[in-house]
Parts: structure tokens; sequence; C-alpha cells
């Protein structure tokens, strides 16, 4: 073998190794928690009576808060895409922060400003309620951390919609609002549907900032992160049983969203 | 007739032009990066320069003095970008369909003369997406006009297009552009399409309009390099 194909052969080596051990790190647990659950277990899990209001918590609160994340995240990424100035930029990473926060932080910070003795008590709160530890607290968790993942995404989506096509759609004589909604919305919307798929991943994972503002009231604020967190200590098939339902409930959500965005791909090349 | 002098900046490059379209073709020629293309977004009020004045016939466009500034959608004027930014998500017929008449209905009738008229028909209900390149720029402009402009922009209109298709498409747009008797400025840089298209010609450089006339006006005074190696590349 010539010293070049040598050094070829040993970079190929490390390549394969390096990148193997790290998806194989990644890989393990997953597969390490299905092996571990037999089909008994997972059963018989599932009829432990954390699972079912938890369940049904998790879902109605990632559903409303998808909804408010989209309804309102969709015209921000809009002006986002479409601005240029330096409050624009600002406003951006604004968004993005609760991403890199850490979650139990993104929990006192909420406490602090919307709880029964923060910032906003006076105004919001003049009867002395307030919103810590209700289902609401926990569709405003969900909100604060799942929120930046859609926008980036859809803000992205927007930016590459093809400014030709609206400049066209407008000299015939569209005004914005329809353009928006025939062009823009039309072409952005594979990127949007998968930038609403990891948000809506995102809340029904979150944990940390639901448990310090919203606390751990079965059928009020325990959502399914929280109920494994609880079963864990009482009966671990419980965990494992819950533990499956979200891994294949996120597995699929990411299938979804790759899916999605491979095909607004093939759709733009087309042009 | 449609006549503009605006001046206003992009990046780096300061333009300072000014043109007048009878009806009629205006040929408008350059160098890349003359500034051409964002003379015709500035025309149609895609980009707002920092001063000026266009108008079409007896209508104010823009007028920086005066502070009237006519928004895209009330300009009537067509555009035909350089890649036909035809909407892909829509048919050839739901393209040309786009423009709405005054009372917001869909301009049917006009959409499906034009697509008969261009031979367009067996394509009606195909995505633009599968079309050829000729195919594309007929659509562009059958879109354009079924929106019934009273002037057209039309930017290297037939740039993307092969050798063989080109000479066809040119020949298509020359007689209908003469039968239609619209204001157009149409932006190319090849010498074939000037001699085509234009009893007019205006050369930009620079972000400056520094020559305009008829062809034989440019070869017998060129006012730049440029002009001159234009005029000696064409078949004239």
């Amino acid at each position: 073998m010539s010293a070049r194909a040598r050094v070829r052969a040993h970079a190929y080596l490390v390549l394969v190794f390096a990148g193997g051990v790290l998806a194989l790190f990644l890989l393990a647990p997953v597969v390490g928690l299905v092996a571990a659950t037999s089909p008994a277990d997972f059963w018989s899990g599932l009829h432990h009576p954390l699972v079912w209001p938890a369940l049904r918590l998790s879902l109605l609160t990632t559903t409303v808060s998808l909804l408010v994340v989209v309804g309102l995240g969709t015209p921000l990424a809009w002006a986002l895409a479409r601005s240029t100035g330096r409050v624009a930029r600002a406003v951006e990473v604004v968004v993005q922060l609760p991403a890199v926060i850490p979650p139990a932080v993104a929990g006192v910070a909420l406490l602090l400003t919307f709880g029964r003795r923060g910032l906003f008590a006076g105004w919001l709160y003049p009867q002395g309620w307030s919103v810590t530890f209700t289902t609401a607290a926990v569709i405003l968790a969900e909100i604060f951390v799942s929120a930046p993942y859609f926008v980036q995404a859809a803000t992205d989506a927007f930016r590459r919609v093809d400014q030709s096509c609206v400049v066209v759609a407008r000299t015939l004589g569209a005004f914005p609002l329809r353009v928006f909604w025939q062009i823009e919305l039309p072409l952005a919307v594979s990127g949007l549907v998968a930038g609403a798929a990891m948000s809506w991943a995102r809340s029904l994972g979150e944990f940390g900032a639901t448990l310090m503002f919203a606390g751990n009231a079965s059928g009020k604020t325990q959502t399914l992160p929280l109920a494994i967190y609880m079963a864990f200590e009482s009966d671990l098939r419980a965990a494992q049983a819950l533990s499956l339902v979200l891994i294949a409930v996120a597995f699929g959500v990411l299938l979804a969203a790759r899916a999605t965005l491979a095909r607004g791909a093939r759709a733009r090349v087309a042009r | 007739m449609l006549q503009a002098t605006v001046t206003g900046h992009i990046g780096s490059l300061q333009i300072d032009a000014s043109l007048v379209a009878h009806g009629g073709t205006l040929v408008l020629v350059g160098p890349n990066g003359a500034g051409k293309t964002t003379l015709l977004l500035m025309l149609l009020g895609a980009r707002r320069p920092e001063a000026g004045r266009i108008t079409l016939g007896e209508t104010v466009l823009l007028d920086s003095t005066s502070g009237v500034d006519v928004p895209i959608e009330e300009r009537r004027l067509g555009y035909v970008p350089q890649d036909y930014a035809l909407f892909p998500h829509l048919t050839v017929l739901e393209n040309v369909e786009f423009a709405r008449s005054n009372e917001g209905q869909p301009r049917r009738a006009r959409a499906r003369q034009l697509v008969d008229e261009f031979g367009l028909g067996p394509l009606a209900n195909r995505r633009t997406t599968e079309l050829s390149g000729g195919e594309k720029q007929k659509v562009a402009l059958a879109r354009a006009l079924a929106a019934e402009p009273r002037a057209l922009l039309l930017d290297e209109p037939l740039a993307a297009l092969d050798a063989a298709t080109r000479r066809d498409v040119r020949s298509f747009l020359c007689d209908y552009l003469a039968k239609l008797d619209l204001p157009s400025v149409l932006v190319t840089h090849d010498p074939a399409d000037a001699l085509a298209f234009g009893a007019r010609i205006g050369v930009m450089e620079g972000g400056r309009v520094i020559q305009s006339g008829t062809w034989e006006e440019l070869r017998a005074r060129p006012a730049s390099p440029f002009v001159e190696q234009f005029v000696s590349s064409g078949a004239r």
C-alpha cells in the first residue's frame, strides 16, 4: 500500500471510530430502555394510576401551548424574516434565549415574575390568587421553553421564500395580506410544520420549569415527564412504560419533521 | 408613456438615472452590476429611491418632493423577473389567473384567453415546476398581461434559455410586444435582443444612464468603451 493510501485508510478508521463511538453512545440508552422492558412490564406499567391523568394533561397543555406558539409566533417570524434593522436582530436573539437557559432557571425566573409575590403580582392578581401551581402555569412554562424552536424555524422558512415571487404577486395587485396567505405561507409551510413539530416535542418533554413554576399535582400540573419522575420512586415499570411512550412519540415527531422538511426542499429545488 | 428620474443607492452603487419609454420597447443594456435590475425594482415600487419622480401617462407613481409613493399593488406595472418567479405551488392556469379584477374576481376569461393565445392550453393544469424554460417564459408573460398592466418591465427575459429556444421566444416576444403597443422596458445584455426589440436603447453603467438613442446613433457616437464593444458585437 502506498504512503498516501495508508494515510487515507488511517483517516477513514479514525472517522469511523470517533463518529461510531458517539453515535453508539447516543443510541445505547434508547436500546437499553427498550430491551429492559418486557411487554408484560409495559402493559402493567401503563395501568398505573399516574399514567392516564398525566397523558391527558400533557395532551391538553401541549396542544394549547402549540396553538399559542404558532398563532403568535408566525406573524413574529414573518416580521423578523422581512426586517433588516438592528432591532429585529436583537428581538431574534431575545426570542432564542429561552432555548439556552437551563429549564430550572426558567422555572425560577417565571416564579419570580408571575408568582404570588412576583414582579407583576400587584397588577395581575389584585385578589391575591396567582397563576402558579395551576394548569395555566404548565402552559405558560411550555410556551416559554418551546417558542424559540418554532420561531427560529419559521423565520428561516419565511427567509427562504423567493422574494421575486412576493414582488410579482404584488405587481399583480395583491395586497400584502393576500400575498402572505396565498404565496408566502404556502411556500414556507413545510418549515413551519417542522418547527411546530420540534416545538411540540420540546414542550411535551418539559420538566424543570414546569416542576418549579407549576408544581407536581396529579391531574392538574403533573405532566408526563413529572409523572415519570414520581413513578420512578414507586413503580419502575410505570416509569419504563411512560418512557417508552415518550420515546416512541419523540421518534415519530422527528421522522415526520425531517420528512416534511425534505419534501419542502425538493419542491424548491424543482423550480 | 413611462417616465422616470430616480436617485438612490444599493450597497455601494449610486443610482442616478433617467429614462423614458414611449409606446414601444426601450431596451436597457449595460454590464453586470450597472444597476439595471435595481432601476426596474425602483420603477415597480419594490425599492424606494432616495429621490425621484416616476410618471405613467398622467398618473404620478412617485414624487419624492410631494411625498407621493404609490404602493406596488396599485402601480399597474407588469413585471417578468429574470428567473420568471412562477408560483411553484400553483398550476399554469392558477398562476395566470392570480391577478384579480376590481371586484376581486380572478380574471378567468382573460387568463384562459392568454393561455390559449400563447399555446399553453395543454399545460394549463400542470405545475409550473414541470415546464421547460421557454414555456415558463410564456407563463410569466401571460401572468403579467392578465393583470392588464399599463406598462411592462422585463428583466433579461431570454437569458436563461438555450440558443434555439431563445431565437423562437425572441421572435414570439418581438411580435407580441409590437402588437401590444404598451410602453415596455426590456433589460438585456445580449446585443441580438437590442437589435430585435428596440427602436430605442438606453445604456446603463455604474448606476447612470450614460447614453440613449437608436442602434445607429449608438454606433455612430459610442459614449463609452462598453457601448462601442456592445454595438460592434451585434450582427449589424
